[in-house]
C-alpha cells in the first residue's frame, strides 16, 4: 500500500461517526424535552458552544492563540442588531448569514495582521483588534448606541413561521439547529486534507512548509472561517436576547471563552461543546453561592486547571468511561482523547 | 504654546509612571519570555497597601510608598516560588490562562475586601496645587513623579549595566544553561528579579492612584498599556521600554486633549501598526525567541 492511500484511509476511518457522538447529539436534543423550563440557559450554552467551536478551529487545529476572539462575536452581534433594528434584512436566518459574512470580512482583513509574528505578537494584535473595535463602537455611538447598546430590537418570526417566544423555546431550537449544521461543516473540514494540513502547521510550521503546505494561506483560510463562526455566534446572541451592547467586545468574553475551551479540551471539536456545558453550570453554581464575587472562583478554576495540567486533567476525566468500556466491551477505549496541546 | 508644554509635561509624568509600572513586566515578559498578564495585580496590591496605610492608619504618604514596594515584592516572591516557577517552561497558552485566572481572582478579592468604588489616597499638602514656571502650570504631584521615576530609571540602568547582579541577570537571560554552568544560580536570579519587578509595580500603583485611578478593575484596564510598553519597547535593554512608555504617555495625553472623541483608538492603531512593522518591537533585538 502506498503512503497516500494510508493517509487517506486513516483520515476516512477517523472521520467515521462513532456511537458516542450520535449519543451526544441525541442527548443534546433530548435536553430540550427534559428541561422545558430552562430554555434560556440552554440557549446560552448552545451559543457559547458555537463560539467555543470557533476558537477551537484556530486554537486547537491551527495553534493560533487569540486573546481577542470576541472581536468577531461583537461584529456579528452588532451586524445582526443593526440589520433587525433598521429593517434591512428582516428574515432572521438571512440576517444571520449576512452578520456572519460581515464577521468573515473583518476576519479576512485582520488575518493578515495575525499571521505575522510569533505567539506574543499574535496575542497582542488579537487583543488590540478587539479593543480597537470596542473603542470604535463607543466612538460611533450614533450608530451603535454607545454604552447603552442597541435598544428596541424586534425580531421577525423565523422563516416567517415561528415567532420568538418569551420562554425561548423557538430560540433554543433555532440555536441548536445552527450549531448542529455548523458542527457538521466543521467536522467535515477538520477531517479533510485541509484539516490535516492545519494540524501539520500547528505541530511544526517549518516542516509543514517544507512538505509543501502553503502555511500562510491555510492560516488565513482557517482564521477567516473561525471569524465566520464567531460572527454567527454573536448574531445568535443578538437575535435571541434582542440585545447588543459594548460588552460583546470585552476582554472578559475572550478570556471566558478560553476557559470554556480549556475545560473541554482543544483539538477535537467536542471540547468547546462539553466545555460550554460545564462552564455555564460552574458559573450558575458560583453565582448562586456568591452573586458578586463569582469571578474569583472562575479565576481559581483557571489557575488550578493550569497547575494540574490540562492533559492530566482530561486523563482523569476520561478514566471512568475508559474503564467501563474496557471492562464491558472488552476492547480499547474509543472515547476521544484530546490531542496534545500546541506549545 | 503653554498648553503644548503642559501636555508634554503631563505626558512625560504619565509615561514615567507607566515605565515604573511596566518595567517589571519587561523583565518577565521580554527577558524571561513569560506572558504574565497579572502584572497589574501587583501594582494594584501596592496601591491598596499604600491607601490603607495612609487613609486608615494615618501614615505619612512618603513612608507608605516604600511599604507599597515591600508588600508587592513580598507577594511577588511568594507567588513566584509557589506558582510561577512551575510555568516557565509551559506553553504561552498555559501562561496566559494562569495569569488571567490570577487577575480574575485579584479583582474579585479586592472587590470583596475594599469595595468596588474608586480609592483616593490623601496627599500631603506640599504635593497639591501647581507651580508657575515661566507661565507654564506644573503640577507638584506630577513633578514629584518625574523626579522619583527618573531617579529610579537611572538607578535601574546602573544596576543592570554596572553591578555584578546586573551582569548575572543578563547572562541568565541570554543563555540560562551556560549561565548555570558558570555557577550562576539562575532560579534565584529570576526570583529576585521577579520580586523586584513586582515591587516596582507596587510602587507605581501607589503613585498612580492619583493619576490613573485605583479600583478593583485596575489590572484589567491597564493590562494593555503594560503590554504595549513591553512589546513596542522590545526587551534588549531598559531604554527601549522607557522610550516606549514616554511615547505612549505623551501620545495618550495629547490624543485625549486634541482628539478626545477618538478615545484610545489612536494608541491601539499605533500599537498594531508598530507590531506589524516590527514584530519584535521598535527597539527589540532581531532574533525572535
Amino acid at each position: 500500500m502506498t503512503a497516500p492511500a494510508d493517509v487517506s484511509s486513516l483520515a476516512v476511518s477517523r472521520a467515521r461517526w462513532r456511537p458516542a457522538e450520535i449519543a451526544f447529539w441525541i442527548l443534546a436534543l433530548s435536553c430540550a424535552f427534559l428541561f422545558p423550563s430552562r430554555y434560556l440557559i440552554m440557549t446560552d450554552i448552545v451559543r457559547l458552544a458555537l463560539f467555543a467551536l470557533s476558537l477551537d478551529l484556530i486554537l486547537g487545529y491551527a495553534g493560533i492563540v487569540s486573546l481577542g476572539h470576541a472581536a468577531f462575536f461583537g461584529v456579528g452581534a452588532y451586524s445582526a442588531g443593526l440589520l433587525a433594528l433598521h429593517g434591512i434584512v428582516n428574515e432572521p436566518v438571512l440576517a444571520l448569514l449576512v452578520a456572519g459574512l460581515a464577521a468573515t470580512i473583518v476576519g479576512f482583513a485582520t488575518s493578515f495582521l495575525v499571521i505575522r509574528g510569533v505567539d506574543l505578537t499574535r496575542l497582542m494584535v488579537t487583543l488590540g483588534i478587539a479593543l480597537l473595535l470596542e473603542a470604535l463602537a463607543e466612538r460611533f455611538s450614533n450608530i451603535t448606541g454607545g454604552t447603552d447598546g442597541l435598544q428596541g430590537i424586534e425580531m421577525q418570526p423565523l422563516l416567517g413561521l415561528f415567532a420568538f417566544d418569551m420562554f425561548g423555546k423557538v430560540g433554543f431550537f433555532y440555536c441548536l439547529t445552527v450549531l448542529f449544521l455548523l458542527f457538521l461543516l466543521a467536522r467535515r473540514i477538520v477531517h479533510s486534507p485541509f484539516g490535516l494540513s492545519l494540524r501539520a502547521i500547528r505541530n511544526n510550521p517549518l516542516r509543514a512548509a517544507a512538505i509543501g503546505v502553503p502555511v500562510n494561506r491555510r492560516l488565513i483560510a482557517i482564521y477567516t472561517l473561525a471569524a465566520f463562526y464567531a460572527g454567527i455566534a454573536g448574531a445568535l446572541f443578538t437575535q435571541t436576547t434582542a440585545l447588543a451592547s459594548l460588552d460583546v467586545f470585552s476582554f472578559e468574553r475572550s478570556a471566558d471563552l478560553m476557559l470554556v475551551l480549556v475545560i473541554g479540551g482543544t483539538g477535537y471539536l467536542y471540547g468547546g461543546l462539553i466545555g460550554a456545558v460545564v462552564f455555564k453550570m460552574l458559573q450558575e453554581l458560583f453565582q448562586t453561592i456568591t452573586p458578586q464575587y463569582w469571578l474569583f472562583w472562575i479565576g481559581l478554576v483557571l489557575v488550578v486547571i493550569v497547575l494540574v495540567g490540562r492533559a492530566r486533567m482530561h486523563r482523569w476525566a476520561l478514566w471512568l468511561p475508559n474503564l467501563l468500556i474496557r471492562r464491558f466491551a472488552g476492547r480499547k477505549a474509543v472515547v476521544v482523547v484530546p490531542e496534545s496541546d500546541p506549545s | 504654546m503653554t498648553t503644548l508644554f503642559t501636555i508634554l509635561f503631563d505626558g512625560i509624568a504619565y509615561g514615567m509612571l507607566l515605565f515604573v509600572l511596566a518595567c517589571g513586566l519587561a523583565v518577565t515578559l521580554g527577558l524571561m519570555n513569560f506572558v504574565n498578564l497579572a502584572h497589574g495585580a501587583f501594582a494594584m496590591a501596592g496601591g491598596y497597601v499604600c491607601a490603607v496605610l495612609v487613609n486608615q492608619s494615618g501614615w505619612p504618604f512618603f513612608a507608605a510608598l516604600p511599604l507599597a514596594f515591600v508588600a508587592s515584592a513580598a507577594i511577588g516572591v511568594v507567588l513566584e516560588r509557589s506558582l510561577y516557577r512551575h510555568l516557565y517552561n509551559r506553553s504561552h497558552l498555559d501562561q496566559v490562562l494562569f495569569s488571567v485566572g490570577l487577575v480574575f481572582m485579584s479583582v474579585a478579592a479586592v472587590d470583596y475586601i475594599m469595595g468596588s468604588s474608586r480609592i483616593f489616597i490623601k496627599l500631603p499638602a506640599a504635593l497639591e496645587g501647581q507651580i508657575d514656571f515661566f507661565g507654564v502650570g506644573i503640577g507638584r504631584y506630577r513633578l514629584m513623579i518625574i523626579v522619583i521615576c527618573g531617579l529610579l530609571t537611572a538607578a535601574l540602568q546602573l544596576i543592570l549595566a554596572k553591578t555584578r547582579f546586573g551582569s548575572r541577570l543578563r547572562a541568565a537571560v541570554d543563555d540560562p544553561r551556560a549561565a548555570s554552568g558558570l555557577g550562576i544560580n539562575v532560579p534565584q536570579v529570576f526570583a529576585f528579579t521577579f520580586a523586584f519587578g513586582c515591587g516596582l509595580a507596587g510602587l507605581g500603583g501607589a503613585l498612580s492612584a492619583e493619576i490613573l485611578g485605583l479600583d478593583p478593575y485596575f489590572p484589567l484596564k491597564f493590562m494593555i498599556y503594560f503590554l504595549i510598553v513591553v512589546t513596542v519597547g522590545g526587551s534588549s535593554s531598559i531604554t527601549g521600554p522607557f522610550l516606549a512608555s514616554l511615547l505612549l504617555g505623551i501620545g495618550d495625553v495629547a490624543g485625549k486633549y486634541y482628539v478626545p472623541k477618538m478615545g484610545p483608538f489612536v494608541i491601539y492603531t499605533i500599537m498594531i501598526v508598530i507590531l506589524i512593522w516590527r514584530p519584535n518591537g521598535l527597539f527589540g533585538r532581531t532574533a525572535a525567541r
